[in-house]
C-alpha cells in the first residue's frame, strides 16, 4: 500500500472529473426533481487502491468460513425449518442486489455532481459482489444441505412464484420510473438505510441461532458495504432538499417507499424470523422487538427525524401505522399463515408449529393463541396426506384472501381492505396506503403537478388470475415445482422426507380448481361488490370469514 | 464463593441435515436446473450469474412489475439495434387462465453469451487486488531506488502532461460509457461483464492519478496539475476528447461497446499506450511508467477485448440476424472509424516530444490498423473502406 494518505489520494482523484466541451453524454432517464449544481462531497472517500484489497480480505474471511462449514459438517446441526425458508430468501435477494448495481446509472445525468458518481460506481461493483456472493451461498446450500429441491430451481421458481413476485418489487422499484424516486429514495434512503437492518443484521443473527453461521458470515460482509451506500443516498437527499420545488415529490416518494418496503420486507423477513426459527428462548428478541430497535429507533428516530429541520416531510403517520400493523394487527402472523395456507403453490417445506412455538408466541404476542392457535393445530393435523386434502381446501375457518394490486401481498388484515375501479376493473388493496400508491402516486400528475417521469405499475399483478380455473396439479406442473421422480411436490407442509409421507401431483388431481378471488369479484354486479367488501372487512383475524350477521 | 447464572444461548441440535443423510426424490439433484450450460458442465461462473436478471420470455410469469413513464420495464431488447435469434417472437401473453409458461431455455440468442473471463466477485476482487499490489510495488521500488532521477526533463514534461491526460479518457469512458451501459443490456451475463469493464477503466484512471501524485512528491518541479490543462487545452488532445465525449453520447448500448472497445481502443488507446508510451519510456530512462500503463493495457488486451469479441462474435454469426447485425455494424464503422482515425492523427505531435523518439507515428498507426483489421476479421466483418483514409 502506498504511503499516500487516503484523504490525499481521494483529493487527487477528484482531478479525474471533467465537464464535456463538445458533446453532452446521453440522457436516458428522466426525473421530475430539479438539482442545482452543488459542491457536495463524495461521502465514501473510497480509493480503489485500498478498496480492492479490502474487499479481497473480506472475501478471504467469507470463503474461509465456507470451507470451515463444510469441513466441520455444519449441516449436521442446521435446523431444516430455518434452511427451508432460505430457499425463498436466497432466490429473491440476488436480484435486488444486482438491480441496485443497474440503478446507479440512473443518477449520473440526473444528479449533476461528478464527485458523487465515483461513489455510485463503487456501489455498482459492490452490488455485483453481493449478488454473486449470495448466489454462491445458495449453491453451497444446494450442494451440502439434505434437501436441494427448491435451491436447485430457485431462479425459475423465484420468477414465477407469487412470493418471489412480491419480493421482486424490492428490485424493480430501484431501476425504473423517475430516476430519483427509484435509485435514490426507494433504494438508498429507505430500502438500504432502513430495511437492510432487518435483512442483513437481524436475520443473520437468527440464522446463527439455528445452526447456520454461513448466512451471517456472508450477510455481515455484505452489510459492511451497505453503510457506504447509505452515505451515497444521504448526499443525494441533501442535494434534493436544497430545492424547495422537490419537497412535495420527496414527501410522495418517502410515503410510497416506506409503505412498500414495510409491506414487502416485513412480510418476508418477519415470517422467516418468527416462523422459520427453532430458537424459542423467551429472552431472544421477536421480530416486533427487532423492528422497534432497528427500524423505529435507529432509522426513524435517529436518521429521519433530524432531517425534518431541512424541510423533509416525514410520514410519521405511516411509520406509526406500520408499527400498528405489526404489533396490534398481527401483520407478520397473517402473512406466515397465508404462506402456509398456500404451501402447495411454493417451493420449500414449511414446518408446522409445535406447543413450544405456541408458548413462545403467546409470551411475545399476548393473545396470539386465541387468534392463530387453532389454525396451526389444523395445519399440523393436515400436514400429511392421510385421506385429507391440503389445508387450503379443508374447513379450517379461513377465507382465501384477495390480492393487493399494489404490493401483491394479499389483503390479510381484512378490516383494512379497500377497492378502486381503474379502467373498468375493480382492484383490491390491502390498505389505503397501497390504494394511494396506485391511484395517486404512480400517475403522470400528482396533486395538480405534472409528473411526466413517474413510473407505472405494470404486469399481471394477481398471481391467482393467471391460473383461474386450473386444476392444482396442472398449476404446480406448469410452475415446475415437481421433484425428479416426476410426481412428488417440491413443497411440503412438513419436514419429513419419507417419500410415503410426501404430497404428490396425484393428491392434487382430485382437489377443486384454483379460483382467483379477483376474477370472481369482477364477475359481480356493483351491489354485489359492495356487499362483498362490507362482508370482507368484517372478517379476520387469522383469516376467519366474517361472522354471520344476527337476523 | 462465586456463583454463575446460566447464560441464555441458542441450543444446538443434531439435525442430521447434511447432504446424503437420506434418500428421497431430488435428494441428489444438486445442480441449478433452470438453464443449459454453454459447455458440458455448468461452470461456477454460470451458477452465480445466469438468470439472476429475469426475462419474461422465460419464467417471469407475472411480467415486469414496474415500468418507466412509457410503461416499459426491465431490459428492453430494443435498447440496441442489434438483434439475436428468436427475439422477434412476442413475449408470451399472459391473461386470466393463461398459465405462466414462457419459451424453453434460452428463448433467444442473447442468453447464449457467456463472459469468457468468467468474472464474478471472487475472481474480480482477486485480480484487481493483485494488479494494485503489483503497481504499488513497482512505484514504491522506483521511489526507493530513486529511479525517477534518471528521467530526462522532456520526458518528465511528457509524463506530467500526456500520460496524465490519458487518465481522463479512462475515467470518462469508465463512468459514462461502461458503468452507464450496465443498466442497458438484456442479460445478467452482459451487464456484469460491462460493470467489470467499467471498473477496470476507473481503476486504471485512479492508478494514473495516484502515480501522478507520487511523481509530484518525488520529482522536483513536476506539475501535478498539468494533465488538466493538457486535457482541456492542448490541441493534440482535443480530437481524443471530442471522440470520447461522442462515445458518452451514444444511446445504443451495443454501439457504445463496439465503438469503444472495437474501434476506439485499438485505434487510439493502443496507439497511445502501446505504440507511444511503452515504446518511448525505456529510452528516456523510465522503466516505471510502462508498468503502470501496462496494467491498463493488459486489462484491455486480455480481458475487456476478449469479452467484447465473444459477445459480437455471437451476433455477427447469429443464425437469424447475422446479416442485419453486420449491416448495422458496418454503419457504425462508417461513423466511428473516421472519427477515431482523425483523433489518432491529431495525436501525432506527441511522437516528436520525447528526446529519444519512439518508432514513427505512421508505423505505429499501421500496426494498430492491422490489429483492428484482424479483430474485425475475427468477427467476420470486412475491413471498412474508411480505414485507408
Amino acid at each position: 500500500m502506498s504511503r499516500q494518505s487516503v484523504a490525499k489520494a481521494h483529493q487527487k482523484i477528484q482531478e479525474l472529473a471533467w465537464e464535456p466541451l463538445y458533446h453532452d453524454p446521453v440522457s436516458q432517464y428522466g426525473t421530475d426533481y430539479t438539482f442545482s449544481k452543488a459542491q457536495k462531497k463524495d461521502p465514501l472517500k473510497q480509493v480503489l487502491r485500498s478498496y480492492f484489497p479490502m474487499q479481497e480480505e473480506k472475501d478471504h474471511r467469507v470463503y474461509g468460513a465456507a470451507d470451515g462449514a463444510i469441513r466441520g459438517n455444519m449441516f449436521r446441526q442446521v435446523q431444516e425449518r430455518w434452511l427451508e425458508w432460505q430457499k425463498l430468501f436466497l432466490s429473491i435477494i440476488p436480484l435486488p442486489e444486482i438491480s441496485a448495481a443497474r440503478a446507479m446509472p440512473l443518477l449520473f445525468r440526473t444528479v449533476p455532481n461528478p464527485e458523487l458518481h465515483n461513489g455510485q460506481a463503487i456501489q455498482m461493483i459492490d452490488e455485483v459482489r453481493h449478488s454473486t456472493i449470495q448466489q454462491n451461498l445458495k449453491r453451497l446450500y444446494m450442494n451440502n444441505y439434505v434437501d436441494p429441491a427448491g435451491f436447485n430451481s430457485s431462479l425459475r421458481n423465484f420468477q414465477n412464484d407469487y412470493c418471489g413476485t412480491i419480493g421482486r418489487q424490492f428490485a424493480e422499484g430501484f431501476i425504473t420510473g423517475d430516476a430519483i424516486t427509484a435509485a435514490s429514495i426507494y433504494l438508498t434512503i429507505v430500502a438500504e438505510t432502513a430495511f437492510t437492518n432487518t435483512l442483513f443484521v437481524a436475520m443473520p443473527a437468527e440464522a446463527a441461532a439455528n445452526g447456520d453461521y454461513l448466512l451471517p458470515t456472508v450477510f455481515h460482509s455484505v452489510q459492511s458495504d451497505e453503510s457506504r451506500h447509505i452515505s451515497n443516498g444521504y448526499a443525494t437527499l441533501l442535494m434534493a432538499l436544497a430545492d424547495e420545488g422537490n419537497h412535495a415529490l420527496l414527501e410522495r416518494d418517502l410515503r410510497y417507499a416506506w409503505w412498500n418496503n414495510h409491506r414487502v420486507v416485513d412480510a418476508a423477513i418477519g415470517t422467516f424470523i418468527e416462523y422459520g426459527t427453532k430458537d424459542r428462548r423467551k429472552d431472544r428478541e421477536s421480530y416486533a422487538e427487532m423492528w422497534r430497535r432497528w427500524i423505529y429507533d435507529d432509522y426513524y428516530r435517529s436518521y429521519l427525524v433530524p432531517l425534518e429541520k431541512y424541510g423533509l416531510v416525514i410520514p410519521h403517520d405511516l411509520i406509526e401505522e406500520s408499527w400498528n400493523q405489526i404489533w396490534n394487527k398481527g401483520y407478520v402472523h397473517e402473512v406466515a399463515q397465508f404462506f402456509c395456507t398456500g404451501w402447495l403453490a411454493n417451493y420449500w417445506r414449511m414446518d408446522p408449529m409445535t406447543d413450544t412455538d405456541f408458548e413462545w408466541f403467546e409470551y411475545k404476542y399476548p393473545g396470539w393463541y386465541d387468534k392463530y392457535g387453532a389454525w396451526w393445530e389444523n395445519y399440523a393435523r393436515l400436514s400429511m396426506p392421510h385421506g385429507n386434502k391440503p389445508i387450503v381446501f379443508e374447513d379450517v375457518d379461513y377465507q382465501y384472501p384477495n390480492r393487493c394490486w399494489t404490493c401483491m401481498v394479499p389483503c390479510l388484515v381484512r378490516e383494512d381492505m379497500v377497492m378502486a375501479e381503474i379502467d373498468g376493473v375493480t382492484r383490491t388493496y390491502c390498505h389505503e396506503a397501497c390504494r394511494w400508491t396506485d391511484v395517486e402516486a404512480f400517475r403522470p400528475t400528482y396533486m395538480g403537478r405534472e409528473t411526466p417521469s413517474m413510473g407505472r405499475l405494470t404486469g399481471n399483478r394477481e398471481w391467482e388470475t393467471l391460473y383461474h380455473g386450473w386444476n392444482w396439479a396442472d398449476v404446480v406442473s406448469d410452475m415446475g415445482y415437481v421433484r425428479d421422480d416426476g410426481k412428488t411436490l417440491v413443497a411440503q407442509p412438513h419436514l419429513d422426507l419419507d417419500p410415503t409421507k410426501m404430497w404428490t401431483l396425484d393428491h392434487l388431481r382430485s382437489c377443486p380448481p384454483l379460483l382467483s378471488p379477483n376474477v370472481l369479484l369482477n364477475e359481480m354486479s356493483t351491489d354485489e361488490k359492495q356487499a362483498f367488501h362490507a362482508n370482507y372487512v368484517r372478517g379476520g383475524p387469522a383469516g376467519r370469514p366474517a361472522p354471520a350477521e344476527a337476523v | 464463593m462465586t456463583s454463575t447464572t446460566e447464560r441464555s444461548v441458542p441450543k444446538m441440535d443434531f439435525t442430521n441435515a447434511e447432504a446424503g443423510s437420506r434418500t428421497f426424490p431430488d435428494s441428489t439433484a444438486r445442480n441449478y436446473n433452470y438453464f443449459v450450460p454453454a459447455k458440458r458442465k455448468q461452470s461456477h461462473y454460470e451458477d452465480v450469474t445466469v438468470e439472476v436478471q429475469p426475462d419474461p420470455r422465460h419464467y417471469l410469469a407475472q411480467g415486469w412489475l414496474y415500468g418507466f413513464a412509457d410503461g416499459r420495464g426491465g431490459y428492453p431488447l430494443e435498447w440496441t439495434a442489434l438483434k439475436a435469434w428468436g427475439q422477434d417472437r412476442p413475449v408470451p401473453e399472459r391473461y386470466p387462465g393463461s398459465g405462466g409458461k414462457g419459451y424453453d431455455w434460452p428463448a433467444h440468442g442473447w442468453h447464449e453469451f457467456r463472459d469468457p473471463n468468467e468474472e464474478w466477485e471472487l475472481t474480480f476482487f482477486r485480480y484487481n487486488s493483485n494488479v494494485e499490489r503489483q503497481v504499488n510495488a513497482n512505484i514504491d521500488t522506483a521511489r526507493e531506488t530513486k529511479a525517477f532521477e534518471q528521467w530526462n526533463p522532456n520526458w518528465v514534461a511528457f509524463v506530467e502532461q500526456h500520460v496524465g491526460a490519458w487518465m481522463h479518457v479512462e475515467q470518462g469512458l469508465g463512468l459514462y460509457v461502461f458503468a452507464n451501459a450496465n443498466r442497458r443490456a438484456p442479460t445478467n451475463m452482459h451487464n456484469n461483464a460491462i460493470a467489470v469493464n467499467s471498473m477496470h477503466r476507473i481503476r486504471f484512471a485512479q492508478d494514473l492519478a495516484l502515480y501522478n501524485l507520487t511523481l509530484s512528491e518525488e520529482i522536483e518541479g513536476f506539475d501535478g496539475s498539468a494533465h488538466v490543462k493538457t486535457w482541456n487545452e492542448d490541441p493534440a488532445w482535443q480530437g481524443v476528447r471530442r471522440v470520447s465525449e461522442q462515445l458518452t453520447g451514444i444511446d445504443d448500448w451495443a454501439e457504445a461497446m463496439f465503438a469503444t472497445n472495437i474501434v476506439f481502443e485499438p485505434l487510439i488507446g493502443e496507439l497511445f499506450r502501446s505504440q507511444l508510451v511503452q515504446q518511448a519510456a525505456p529510452g528516456n530512462g523510465d522503466f516505471v511508467t510502462p508498468t503502470v500503463v501496462g496494467a491498463g493495457e493488459f486489462d484491455f488486451a486480455t480481458r475487456d477485448l476478449r469479452w467484447t469479441t465473444a459477445m459480437f462474435d455471437l451476433l455477427t454469426r447469429d443464425r437469424e440476424f447475422a446479416d442485419h447485425n453486420k449491416a448495422q455494424i458496418a454503419q457504425w464503422l462508417s461513423v466511428w472509424v473516421p472519427r477515431c482515425l482523425s483523433a489518432a492523427r491529431e495525436l501525432q505531435p506527441l511522437w516528436s516530444q520525447p528526446d529519444l523518439r519512439p518508432p514513427r507515428f505512421e508505423d505505429g498507426l499501421d500496426r494498430v490498423k492491422n490489429r483492428f483489421e484482424g479483430i474485425l476479421a475475427g468477427l467476420d466483418i470486412p475491413t471498412p473502406k474508411e480505414i485507408s483514409q
